[in-house]
């Protein structure tokens, strides 16, 4: 290697001297004044070097803390070429949060016991987040504190079934039916001591009533039984009575949005909706199968999902009735209850195979299921009013407390702490369709039987629908057509 | 916070002093003036928005103002704020910070895709702004160095420069005088704090250099390759004679890792925590120092590998062939990506820039060339008369070049044609490391006379980011930091060419799609069965008639494509005799011109 060849300028650190003091000269003869201005300067740098430079020079006090009390001090570039390979980054943090996701869901949160036989039916109090009322199989009802997860207040509301039960919308008094063909109005306060447990109104039925709802802010409930009743509080009889044919019905639900409006599911496998300012229904659509109950969306009013027998879940628009929106498919056995989530963007419902699960008001398949080796049929269920939990009623005497957000972290978080999971969030967001993450958060542990019918019915579906492929190759073109999975289910609408 | 007026911003300040700052009286006729210089200059869409924006607000104010002269002057128009809006953001600013190009609206059609997208440009461009009026508050400044009018800067030496600058900067220029111990390797750590000496003959040392405390010495008694940090200064790894083998900041011997022999470069690649190595016996090979697993080991066979970097944007590696050319390498493939033929003559040294963007490298033919390594095209190339031996980039884009015993640094190599040296200085031996400190406009030179800390101007990057690489971090800080760096490591097999590739739509072939599924639900949904006849009473099972009734089913979709051809082409045939039998019945027809016709 020949280093200093003639591409190269020379750098003689060493040797200023000769060159220096040739400008030196030329300089001071130049410009006598002008030296004789910057002369204390040129004594410490050679007037060669008239050079301007800056070096980085940080003072350390600027980074580091004043004293031990202080926090840390972190001075931040958002530069991107700082900050490489961001993305492979994100992308592990998003692995990460799926992961921790999965490890944190532990969704139940407590067992209320002290039925004594299977919860029927519960209602959510129109004040109180903390309050909830259960009615059983015996006719006993209970009135639960949810944050001490204790039984308040025990009664004995009807002989045999408390059928259906709801909670005036001012909070302060209730009703039920119950198999004794009864409606009871009773106080949500506990008696006083010495006062006996009696209810407020008693109204004396002819026939046996199987739910009620209250309107939301005037003072009339409907029931159903045989036929749909339209009650004034202050009456014995029913304003209005319904019927188009059916001779029961198993639920009937105020819509929470248009108060006027009413659904009701009756058992000659149709879903009939009513306007209380009219003297007939408005119009039913008839399914293959019964339904046992609905819920309205609370945001969108014209928006309702039914539980099915067949084991599906229908949203329908209430406006088109002949084809429903979704249909929600994961249960494997009769769906027994549904309930909105307050924000009107999830449900959850309850089925006999022993499982819940939460469904997005738009997806076809569930996000969660919930299901412990104890807990038997559930017969209903709710949302609580606050979006963070679930109540289910099972046949095994039991009332469960879930939260609906499986991994979410319970009580107050710190700023940072809620900083964190909103971003570990969004991540999870943004990543979701990575297959690998994809993978881990949709993973579920299934009980065995509910595993293997879920297959099983893969298998019959798979089969039913290679039938219908063979039957349309073999038969003339058109004539067998293709029906989607929404229209299948939908008998016809009468208006 | 007072911020500069609209029309301002579009001014240099030089411009901008001789006039008087901006009055709010003064604002009508301006902002008429104002008006019609926008029409013609304003490209920027924001702006253009806030102005309509002003407009609409300011509608009805105007129209009083308008009026107002007509009734008198002795009306005063009303006080409005003389700087509307957010503060302007200079669009180079912007550009730094931007990801991604606006993707094409989706049909109105899909119009919750829409919506999402909408959303989501919204909040990518709100980040963007953020990030941009952030950078205003940025403590430090680069360095710089400019020299009298016509004076070279690379006349300057480093004790003028030392002498010129204060003196805590000042004592970062500095020799260490290890004359006994050979050439010396050398290496920085992330943060630019720490530095690693490796001497040819067995001194190993590491320093804490802004405070000139020494941390550890050792002998290791056996020749030493090439030194490198670790992901922390806790740790070192050292490839010596035979062996490679990771040492703490104390000295003490962690490990001797056997499955990496005669390893004569290394690089660390700080957020996969991989060690990779290329050895003598022409292997590349991945040591993940999180788990201390070997993630692979790539026999390159290309010979004695002496010539290695790594591209700090993308975590490939490039090696340096003796026949001239630059390969590139992942640990996800046994083959290199890509090989360039970059010199007549083998290549003596590559470096790659922070930003992926250039790669420069110097081989036997005396040649300096920057390559564009996202096309693999060769934008310079230089001539240097003794050629370079060793090569290193700095942060903010200074090429730093060692010619035998004399170190050049130049300056904007890979954007324009460079004559001269930005700097250049001289060392007692042959230079054998050459190493920018990160943050710091220093460059450590290790050769045979010791170790030399150079002040270099304008080298590092003056801002760091206390989340990524602290200088001034606490022990605490760089226990939390590296509990979360360890949380993040990328996996090896993330390392491409494109390290944005993750985040963009993997628009899959149907046939990839249709593998996925089959691959999920575990049988093939769309397969043809096998027909297996039905078991028939009666001796209609016979197996000549079972046979019999296989035939009949066989080939069905053959047949069925055949059908349909047929049919095609019947329809075909109807259509042209269709055509034919109108085109016949139009030349029958006698016109009334016909007669004129002869």
């Amino acid at each position: 290697m020949q280093p200093g060849g003639p591409g190269i300028p020379q750098c003689n650190a060493r040797s200023p001297s000769l060159f220096t003091i040739n400008t030196w000269l030329v300089c001071s003869l130049l410009a006598n004044i002008f030296v004789a201005i910057i002369f204390p300067f040129c004594k410490r740098v050679p007037l060669r070097y008239q050079m301007k430079v800056k070096v980085i020079a940080r003072n350390p006090d600027d980074y580091v803390r004043e004293t031990k009390l202080d926090i840390q001090r972190v001075p931040r570039n958002y530069d991107p070429s700082l900050h490489p390979f961001e993305v492979s980054r994100e992308y592990t943090r998003a692995l990460n949060a799926t992961k921790l996701e999965r490890v944190f869901a532990k969704p139940f949160v407590a067992s209320l016991d002290g039925h004594r036989d299977g919860v029927n039916c519960m209602a959510k109090h129109a004040k109180s987040l903390s309050t909830l009322l259960s009615g059983s199989c015996d006719g006993e009802l209970k009135v639960w504190n949810l944050s001490k997860h204790e039984c308040v207040r025990t009664l004995q509301a009807h002989e045999g079934f408390v059928r259906g039960m709801v909670v005036r919308y001012c909070g302060t008094s209730f009703f039920t039916v119950g198999d004794d063909k009864t409606i009871k109005q009773w106080k949500m306060e506990s008696p006083g001591y010495g006062e006996e447990e009696e209810p407020i109104n008693t109204i004396l039925g002819k026939t046996v009533y199987t739910g009620l709802d209250h309107h939301q802010n005037d003072p009339v409930f409907a029931t159903c039984g045989q036929q749909v009743d339209i009650w004034d509080e202050q009456r014995s009889s029913p304003i209005r009575s319904f019927t188009w044919g059916v001779d029961s019905f198993s639920s009937v639900h105020f819509n929470p949005v248009e108060t006027e409006l009413l659904a009701s599911c009756a058992s000659d496998r149709s879903i009939v909706l009513y306007d209380m300012r009219e003297s007939t229904p408005l119009k039913k659509v008839i399914m293959t199968m019964r339904s046992n109950t609905l819920s309205w969306n609370p945001m969108e009013a014209y928006y309702f999902t039914c539980a099915n027998e067949d084991y599906n879940l229908y949203t329908y628009d209430m406006r088109y009735l002949a084809k429903p929106i979704m249909v929600h498919m994961d249960h494997v056995s009769a769906v027994l209850d549904v309930d909105y989530a307050p924000t009107g963007k999830e449900f959850v419902s309850a089925s006999f195979d022993k499982t819940i699960r939460i469904f997005a008001k738009d997806g076809g398949h569930s996000r969660e299921v919930y299901h412990t080796k104890r807990m038997q049929h559930v017969i209903c269920i709710k949302w609580s009013a606050d979006n963070k939990y679930i109540l289910s009623g099972s046949d095994e005497m039991n009332i469960r407390l879930w939260k609906a957000n499986a991994a979410e972290k319970l009580g107050v978080l710190a700023p940072r702490e809620r900083e964190a999971a909103n971003y570990s969030q969004k991540l999870k967001e943004k990543f979701q369709h990575h297959p690998q993450i994809r993978r881990i958060a949709r993973h579920r542990h299934l009980p065995k039987t509910i595993y293997h019918q879920t297959k099983e019915l893969r298998v019959m579906k798979e089969a039913r629908r290679r039938k219908e492929k063979n039957v349309r190759k073999h038969s003339k073109p058109g004539s067998v057509p293709v029906v989607s999975e929404k229209e299948k289910h939908v008998v016809t609408v009468v208006k | 916070m007072a911020s500069p007026g609209e029309a301002s911003v579009d001014e240099t300040h030089v411009g901008k002093k001789k006039k008087l700052p901006a009055r709010y009286w003064q604002e009508l006729q301006e902002e008429e003036r104002k008006d019609e210089n926008k029409v013609k200059s304003d490209g920027e869409q924001s702006k253009e928005a806030l102005r309509q924006e002003e407009d609409k607000t300011q509608k009805a104010k105007k129209r009083k103002q308008d009026q107002s002269p007509s009734d008198g002057e002795k009306v005063k128009p009303e006080k409005s704020d003389p700087f509307p809006g957010p503060a302007p953001i200079p669009e180079d600013r912007l550009q730094k910070f931007k990801r991604k190009d606006k993707l094409k609206k989706p049909h109105r059609k899909q119009h919750k895709l829409r919506d999402i997208i909408a959303r989501s440009e919204d909040a990518s461009e709100m980040a963007q702004k953020q990030a941009a009026r952030f950078d205003l508050l940025l403590p430090e400044e680069a360095g710089f160095l400019e020299g009298d009018e016509d004076e070279d800067t690379c006349m300057i030496s480093q004790e003028d420069i030392a002498e010129a600058v204060d003196i805590t900067s000042g004592a970062k220029y500095f020799n260490l005088k290890l004359s006994q111990f050979g050439p010396y390797r050398l290496d920085y750590s992330k943060t630019g704090r720490h530095l690693l000496l490796g001497g040819r003959r067995g001194h190993v040392a590491c320093i804490d250099w802004a405070s000139k405390q020494l941390m550890c010495e050792i002998n290791v008694m056996e020749s030493v390759n090439d030194v490198k940090w670790l992901h922390t200064e806790a740790m070192y790894a050292v490839a010596q004679k035979k062996w490679l083998y990771i040492y703490d900041s104390n000295g003490i011997e962690l490990h001797c890792i056997r499955k990496f022999n005669d390893v004569l470069r290394m690089q660390f690649l700080p957020y996969h925590f991989l060690l990779a190595t290329a050895s003598a016996t022409s292997f590349l090979q991945y040591l993940d120092v999180s788990v201390g697993k070997e993630v692979a080991a790539i026999c390159t066979k290309t010979g004695r590998l002496d010539v290695m970097c790594q591209n700090p944007h993308n975590a490939i590696i490039h090696l340096g062939h003796a026949n001239g050319t630059v390969t590139l390498w992942s640990p996800n493939q046994k083959e290199a990506l890509v090989k360039m033929l970059c010199h007549q003559g083998g290549v003596r040294s590559v470096a790659v820039d922070k930003t992926g963007t250039y790669m420069v490298t110097s081989g036997m033919d005396k040649k300096l060339k920057v390559y564009d390594v996202r096309t693999f095209k060769p934008l310079k190339s230089y001539f240097l008369p003794a050629g370079a031996a060793c090569l290193s980039l700095s942060q903010r884009g200074l090429l730093s070049a060692a010619t035998g015993d004399v170190v050049q640094v130049y300056k904007d190599v890979c954007s324009m044609p460079v004559t001269k040296p930005y700097m250049a200085h001289r060392l007692r031996g042959t230079v054998w490391g050459l190493h920018f400190c990160p943050f710091e406009d220093v460059l450590g030179v290790g050769h045979g006379d010791g170790f030399t800390s150079m002040l270099v101007p304008g080298a590092g990057e003056p801002n760091f980011d206390g989340l990524d690489a602290n200088p001034y971090r606490s022990a605490k800080q760089r226990q939390e930091w590296e509990v979360k760096a360890l949380m993040e490591k990328i996996q090896p097999d993330l390392i491409s060419l494109d390290p944005t590739e993750l985040a963009q739509v993997d628009q899959a072939t149907w046939e990839q799609r249709h593998q996925d599924r089959v691959e999920v639900l575990g049988f093939d949904p769309l397969a043809k069965e096998k027909f297996v006849p039905k078991y028939k009473k009666k001796g209609r099972s016979s197996a000549g008639a079972i046979e019999r009734r296989k035939k009949q089913v066989a080939h069905e979709e053959q047949r069925d494509v055949i059908r349909k051809s047929v049919e095609d082409k019947m329809k075909m045939e109807k259509e042209r005799k269709e055509r034919e039998r109108k085109k016949a019945a139009l030349s029958t027809q006698k016109s009334a011109l016909d007669r004129f016709k002869k």
